[in-house]
């Protein structure tokens, strides 16, 4: 008798734990263990569990940990975008220098600093050649580059010029005339 | 129908006396012939990621197939890898002929349609396949594009009018006004020039990206449509047009050959002038 209740027992705590399990194994016959948790009704069930997140849910689970996908590190190096980020970095560097320099000329007086024309001309005039070539050519390339390239983003505000061929060939054509130019600035 | 499935029949069963072995091809795999060609096998290096395992981090794989044996496009090794090495890489792909924009990914380091891509023949470089670039990856290759179809629908991609015409028929267009719809309609959306942009992989919550602005400018160009106004106020801000900044990568890009910058300058001035 005790085995028997034991058994019962086992079975109803399976069936209320894993109701899908006791489902499937007593498919075909109304046991006394569904009838005793009130299960005996004939039940269909589909493949699925009911027990599933909400699949809008698992969307947006989902969406969260989705990696974004490579982009500065694996596209091609191209002059169009290279030229463009050239385009802004050299801005920086004209801007940037321009910035510091107005800024201490204003407070020169107050820091008893010397940043005259006169005072700066005979400093760079006691400089070494190559120091005077270097200085020279650090400032030129990035102005003529900006200018020039300057130049091609006007035309293209205005709808010209805008072509794949048109684009490469005046992307390259501002690359060598500004080093050019800037070499020639950088030997004055 | 089953007097036509009994010729069918027949004519099943008598190919293989008459066809030539040179017919005898699988899909997208060629048979090598009787004296088979030294193999010319070529490196894949395909992005996985898989979000049963999101802790993983993405990884690349190396695959290499016979290009012997392989069709010509980048498409055609895709599926073969699919089919016979690793069931399970995931991409997307439909048309095979560049008309769905499915399969569009980044090879080689640009983005284009994998079916119009040919497989450089050179075997000693390894080819890499991303999905588009700064996407969110649903899996390997595939990538979410949901963001891309919302914009699409923010700019009402569709013709607008108050007023019927004369006659209450066709709306009417000469020419040379349809002629401006020329190298705009053609656009598939398959998102190769957004994905190129450098301002849309920064800015692709409200920058509208070149795809998108260059749809705008199809309707902004339609002689038919009547809400030209109301179509610019739209995009009359700082973000949705001008996070532009000319780069170019898109028309470079572009596998159908059109001009979204040309297109998003021509709104600019558009914007400029009214």
């Amino acid at each position: 008798m005790i085995s028997q209740k034991v058994a019962q027992q086992s079975l109803r705590r399976l069936a209320v734990q894993q109701p899908y399990a006791m489902r499937w194994s007593l498919m075909n016959a109304a046991s006394p263990a569904a009838i005793a948790i009130g299960r005996n009704i004939q039940t269909r069930y589909a493949t699925s569990s009911t027990q599933t997140t909400d699949p809008t849910k698992l969307l947006a689970e989902q969406r969260l940990r989705r990696p974004v996908a490579p982009h500065l590190s694996i596209y091609r190096p191209q002059i169009t975008w290279y030229g463009s980020a050239a385009h802004r970095l050299t801005g920086i560097m004209l801007s940037g220098p321009l910035y510091l320099f107005a800024t201490a000329y204003l407070a020169a007086p107050l820091l008893g600093w010397h940043l005259e024309s006169a005072s700066l001309a005979a400093a760079f005039g006691a400089l070494p050649v190559i120091a005077k070539v270097g200085i020279k050519g650090f400032f030129a390339l990035p102005f003529t580059y900006h200018c020039l390239n300057g130049l091609r983003h006007l035309t293209w505000d205005t709808g010209r010029a805008i072509t794949n061929k048109q684009v490469i060939q005046t992307g390259w054509t501002v690359v060598g005339l500004s080093t050019a130019a800037a070499l020639f600035l950088a030997l004055l | 129908m089953a007097s036509l499935r009994t010729t069918s029949r027949i004519l099943a069963s008598s190919r293989p006396l008459f066809r030539p072995a040179a017919f005898a091809r699988s899909y997208a795999t060629v048979e090598s012939g009787s004296q088979a060609p030294a193999p010319k096998v070529k490196k894949f290096q395909i992005y996985r990621w898989n979000p049963d395992t999101p802790s993983e981090k993405p990884k690349m794989q190396t695959y290499e197939l016979d290009l012997n044996k392989t069709g010509p496009m980048m498409l055609d090794a895709l599926i073969r890898i699919k089919n016979e090495v690793d069931p399970t890489l995931t991409f997307r792909r439909s048309c095979r002929e560049g008309i769905c924009g499915s399969c569009a990914m980044n090879i080689d380091g640009v983005n284009t349609l994998a079916c119009l891509c040919r497989i450089p023949t050179d075997t000693a470089k390894e080819s890499r396949i991303y999905p588009l670039p700064h996407t969110y990856v649903v899996k390997d290759l595939v990538p979410d594009m949901t963001q891309f179809y919302k914009q699409y629908k923010s700019i009402k991609p569709y013709l607008q009018r108050d007023t019927k015409t004369e006659d209450g028929l066709e709306n009417r267009q000469s020419p040379e006004e349809r002629k401006k719809l020329d190298g705009l309609y053609e656009c598939i959306l398959c998102a190769c020039c957004s994905t190129s942009c450098p301002s849309y992989w920064w800015n692709s919550e409200e920058y509208l990206g070149p795809a998108i602005l260059l749809q705008s400018y199809r309707w902004l160009a339609d002689s038919r449509d009547q809400k030209t106004a109301e179509r610019k106020h739209a995009i009359d801000n700082s973000m949705s047009v001008y996070r532009c900044h000319t780069i170019l990568n898109c028309t470079r890009t572009c596998p159908k050959g059109l001009n979204p910058a040309r297109a998003i300058a021509e709104i600019k001035m558009m914007m400029a002038t009214h």
